[in-house]
């Protein structure tokens, strides 16, 4: 397991961002999003709760759990891949769209998703009064929102900087905007695309799990799988159970990064268009299994060849509508009337953009304030602030225990090859599945939730961290560690001018991805439950899911919107400029 | 022993061994018996092709590796990890990018513990006898290379180190701007303006070697020895077109390109120079072979030239050129010897040929003269599919060779043997095969044979 050049991708892409469209962007998305919300809160018909649907605790189901937990995480990867080709080339082709849908996405980001679950989930159960699938898609639709995001960035950012080579070649073959599509941007964006997969999977098992089992006021859903089953066996007390479904998850986790993410990462790094032969290619013992068979190779084969024609399929379609591309190209940007025209088109659109904006904005303010008085406002960002110092408290506490280890491991090629692998499943596993286990430990020792219940919002997404860390100092250059042994350099001054600036934007990626996902935990580590047992600790996290857990909509929206803009200030203050300034720092050359 | 021993050398290596366990067990020898003398006032060159472990043994001299066995002694006490005095420029520069030039100097100050004043001082004081004043306060990724290759410099003399060591630290740098810095490193040197008593320069340019030091080691290949030790008794400022000093440079390369398998008993006719499947072949494309085939049968050279005025014409560091000679000589397409090389009939009908009957003639001297590439064929014929992984030959190579070199003859054989139409490879399944038109070509080439064999 090795470092890669496409882990801090996703991330990257925010240097690209013209900022002064943040002022704009988040107001409109997170305006959007409550408007959307209540709108689907409000067509949604009221319903019973579904019928027959109960989770047994007999381990003998959980592969059955497990499959089912499976197979919505590859719809919404499905649907995820689906958005980020169709999001990511709008914004990659137009100017328009570029200036509203890159900010958006990054807002989105910021977006805690577990704190809008409930309306979805009314939403789609109201789209299928009495069935099932209402909540399916619910559960599917939350995995994408906690999936999509990075995808979309990171294929945008391929599409922005396909090889200016690649691209001249595929104008002089003349391929038609589709096959430019399939055989130059896709395979061109596929490595970087993967590993982004690979980090929302990651992601997306903690909402799954958290997603199954939910209470909007007086409905309960539960939808069969690993989180169903454990939210039953946290209700019937039973740990055993809980320790079933740990094991069946880490069985499910293990099974899918060998069976579908190694094959795909080592077959994607023949799109790899850097060739920097000092990568280690990435190897997949079921790819070379595949690859030796030669049944399968011929059944792919052929499916390729399908696919193919497909690709291709625009090139005889396209001369048969004449005057198309002619009429989409636009006249050449010489002539003075046709600036003149551009810069007023770029005047119309700006003021269409913040006038929407704006009554966006209005419209929110004025549905909250008409149900939530200033004080309570106020009490809400105190109550936001307590998670603020929570998140800024465990990543401290994080950096402080894992950044020594991870570079004492990472200078260690042996021992980093090994526990590499084992970070990035502990990235991957659901913590909240570990939840029960920490609260009967804090009731058995009558601790004091409001410190103790902390620690989970980092369970899962400390590793980040680690494996981060590991990375940045196994990539650290020999040359530079030889000089630093040359010249006596150690002791504080060695972490001080060698190591820490060497692995600083590796530690800053991990840390962003750490501090989101810990934000986004609080909404299900400030409240736990074990039994009728309920710890709670203050903060905002735990107002969204009180608030859930009694269906009051308005506050709901009220506690969204906070949390939202304490991330994207958190990322804007602090994050961001951080991250530039290790970029700026560690270039050479 | 006379006056000498009254004073000890600076540095001493005495007998030191480097071996590294293998993965496949038994180890593999870097260093071989390497024994070495640094004395006060002079400049010691560690010349040899890659992998010959002169950065290797620069290496244990500045104590970042501790070698397997033997004496390492500075200053008449052994040495036990980086001893203090002795300060390295690099390659690569090895500069940190985060730190300003005056901050990249300071830091080696810092760690000895000196006062911020003296620090700043001293500092200063280097970067200037560098040339380097007006800089102190750009990053590294401001600098041109041969700016941050001064500012490596600077670096290591502001300790005041007895022994200066620099590993290759010309050759990341274009050919004016390590001219450049060579000629003014020389200057200050014979002006004693370098706060250094002696200086050790790992290189693989024999003419650098020749222009610099005061004493040349040669490294051997596989496992790395000092082959000869040849004093350079030229004054400072040296002249390159010197008939003396062009005859040393002649001398050393015809020392430098012999070797063992070379110097094996002269090779006749129809028994190649490689004698088993496991021995290492060069990694050098199909295309580089033809190239240099044709450069040689071509006038000026008619098939006969010079190593060391082949690679002047051809702007060739000894490194590149060698490879591809030898893998001439190996291919029995030309004869190496004596640092001359000369060209056997066979080339100059490659040189004639058109494409398909160079593919043929080369895949038929592939075949004849590298047993690897017949093995993987045999074996490919053998199997009822025509098929066979890549793992069925490594380990075999490997129970000879180190990874590294193992891995190197397997891709050469693995593209020659593409070029030649012998077989197919699939990289990303890592497995051999023979196509139909291979399987095919192999019948031709047979019929073919046999009218060669009918018209003699």
């Amino acid at each position: 397991m090795h470092a890669h050049p496409y882990l801090a991708l996703g991330r990257k892409a925010g240097g690209l961002l013209p900022n002064r469209w943040d002022l704009v962007a988040i107001p409109l998305v997170l305006g959007a999003v409550v408007l959307i919300l209540l709108g689907l809160h409000q067509a949604s018909v009221p319903l019973g709760e579904i019928e027959g649907t109960t989770v047994s605790l007999d381990p003998a189901n959980l592969p059955d759990y497990a499959l089912r937990t499976t197979l919505r995480m590859l719809a919404a990867l499905a649907a995820s891949l689906i958005f980020t080709f169709i999001y990511a080339t709008l914004a990659a082709k137009s100017r328009y769209a570029e200036m509203i849908l890159v900010p958006v996405l990054d807002v989105l980001q910021s977006v805690p998703v577990l704190g809008y679950i409930s309306f979805t989930v009314v939403f789609f159960l109201s789209l299928f009064p009495g069935s099932v699938l209402g909540a399916e898609l619910a559960c599917i639709f939350a995995i994408f929102t906690s999936q999509a995001w990075n995808m979309a960035f990171s294929f945008y950012q391929s599409l922005r900087t396909v090889p200016r080579d690649l691209d001249e070649a595929s104008r002089s073959f003349r391929f038609s905007a589709w096959q430019r599509f399939w055989r130059l941007e896709v395979p061109f964006a596929m490595p970087g695309l993967i590993w982004n997969m690979m980090m929302s999977m990651s992601g997306g098992w903690f909402f799954v799990v958290a997603s199954e089992a939910i209470t909007v006021g007086d409905k309960t859903i539960t939808l069969p799988g690993i989180g169903a089953y454990v939210a039953t066996a946290i209700e019937q007390r039973d740990l055993a159970a809980v320790g079933w479904a740990i094991l069946a998850m880490t069985v499910v986790i293990i099974i899918y990064d060998q069976v579908l993410f190694r094959p795909l990462v080592a077959w994607s790094d023949k799109f790899r268009c850097d060739q920097t032969a000092s990568q280690t290619k990435p190897e997949s013992w079921v790819l070379n299994i595949f690859l030796r068979t030669r049944f399968l190779v011929r059944l792919t084969g052929s499916l390729a060849a399908g696919f193919q024609a497909l690709s291709d399929l625009r090139l005889r379609l396209m001369p048969a509508l004449p005057g198309l591309p002619s009429r989409l190209r636009l006249p050449s940007p010489d002539g003075l009337g046709w600036r003149i025209a551009m810069i007023a088109m770029d005047v119309i659109w700006y003021i269409f953009v913040a006038v929407g904006a704006a009554w966006v904005a209005w419209s929110v303010i004025d549905y909250v304030s008409a149900s939530v008085s200033w004080n309570e406002l106020e009490q809400v960002a105190i109550l936001g602030l307590y998670t603020l110092i929570r998140v800024a408290l465990l990543i401290a506490v994080a950096t402080v225990i894992w950044v020594p280890l991870g570079v004492m491991i990472g200078l260690r090629p042996r021992l980093a090859e090994r526990v590499q692998p084992l970070a990035q499943f502990l990235a991957a596993f659901p913590a909240n599945l570990l939840f029960p286990v920490a609260v009967v430990g804090i009731v058995t020792f009558s601790l004091n939730p409001n410190i103790w219940l902390s620690p989970l919002m980092i369970l899962g997404t400390q590793w980040y961290i680690l494996f981060n860390v590991i990375a940045g100092a196994t990539a650290f250059p020999n040359d530079l560690r030889e000089a630093a042994v040359n010249f006596r350099i150690s002791g504080w001054q060695w972490w001080r001018t060698v190591m820490l600036p060497g692995i600083l934007p590796y530690y800053v990626t991990g840390a962003i991805t750490a501090s989101g996902g810990a934000w986004n935990a609080s909404i299900v580590a400030e409240v736990v439950s074990w039994g009728d047992t309920k710890l709670s600790a203050a903060g905002i996290g735990a107002y969204i899911a009180d608030n859930t857990a009694s269906g009051d909509y308005p506050h709901i929206v009220l506690g969204i919107a906070v949390m939202s803009l304490y991330v994207i200030l958190f990322n804007r203050l602090l994050w961001r400029p951080l991250y530039r300034y290790a970029e700026r720092k560690m270039r050479l050359g | 022993m006379t006056k000498g021993t009254a004073t000890p050398p600076l540095f001493e290596l005495v007998g030191v061994r480097q071996a590294f366990p293998k993965p496949a067990g038994g180890e593999l020898m870097v260093l071989d018996d390497v024994n070495m003398t640094v004395r006060e006032g002079e400049i010691v060159g560690l010349l040899g092709r890659s992998g010959s472990g002169k950065s290797t043994t620069l290496r244990v001299v500045a104590g970042l590796i501790r070698p397997s066995s033997g004496i390492v002694r500075y200053q008449g006490e052994l040495v036990r990890g980086p001893a203090r005095g002795i300060a390295m420029v690099f390659q690569s520069f090895a500069l940190f990018p985060w730190l300003t030039v005056l901050e990249n100097v300071e830091a080696g100050l810092e760690a000895l513990g000196v006062p911020s004043k003296e620090k700043r001082q001293r500092a200063e004081a280097a970067i200037e006898l560098i040339g380097l004043d007006g800089f102190e306060s750009a990053y590294p990724r401001e600098l041109s290379g041969g700016m941050r290759q001064r500012v490596g410099f600077a670096r290591a003399l502001v300790v005041n180190p007895n022994l200066l060591l620099m590993d290759e630290p010309f050759s990341a740098l274009d050919v004016l701007t390590a001219e450049n810095l060579r000629t003014d490193l020389i200057e200050l040197w014979s002006e004693g303006k370098l706060p250094i008593k002696s200086m050790i320069l790992v290189t693989h340019g024999i003419e650098e070697a020749v222009l610099l030091c005061d004493r040349v080691l040669v490294f051997s290949t596989n496992p790395g020895r000092v082959r000869a030790e040849i004093p350079v008794p030229f004054k400072h400022p040296r002249n390159r077109l010197d008939p003396d000093f062009r005859k040393l440079v002649d001398d050393i390369y015809a020392l430098m390109t012999q070797r063992s398998v070379l110097a094996a008993a002269p090779v006749s006719g129809q028994v190649g120079v490689l004698s088993g499947i496991a021995d290492k072949l060069p990694q050098v494309s199909a295309n580089l072979l033809a190239g240099l085939i044709e450069t040689l049968a071509a006038a000026p050279y008619q098939g006969h030239v010079d190593l060391p005025v082949l690679s002047e014409d051809l702007q060739m560091e000894v490194d590149e050129l060698f490879p591809i000679a030898e893998a001439l000589h190996i291919l029995r397409f030309a004869d190496l010897a004596e640092g001359d090389i000369r060209l056997l009939p066979a080339a100059f009908a490659f040189a004639e040929a058109d494409t398909d009957d160079r593919k043929a003639l080369f895949g038929e001297h592939l075949l004849k003269y590298v047993p690897l590439v017949a093995h993987i064929r045999r074996v490919l014929e053998g199997r009822p599919r025509h098929r066979a992984p890549r793992l069925r030959f490594e380990p075999e190579l490997e129970d000879q060779l180190s990874e590294s070199y193992a891995e190197e003859t397997l891709l050469a054989a693995i593209s020659w043997g593409r070029y030649a139409v012998l077989y197919s490879y699939d990289d990303e399944a890592e497995m051999f095969s023979l196509e139909e038109e291979e399987v095919e070509n192999e019948k031709a080439e047979q019929e073919g044979d046999g009218r060669r064999d009918a018209a003699e």
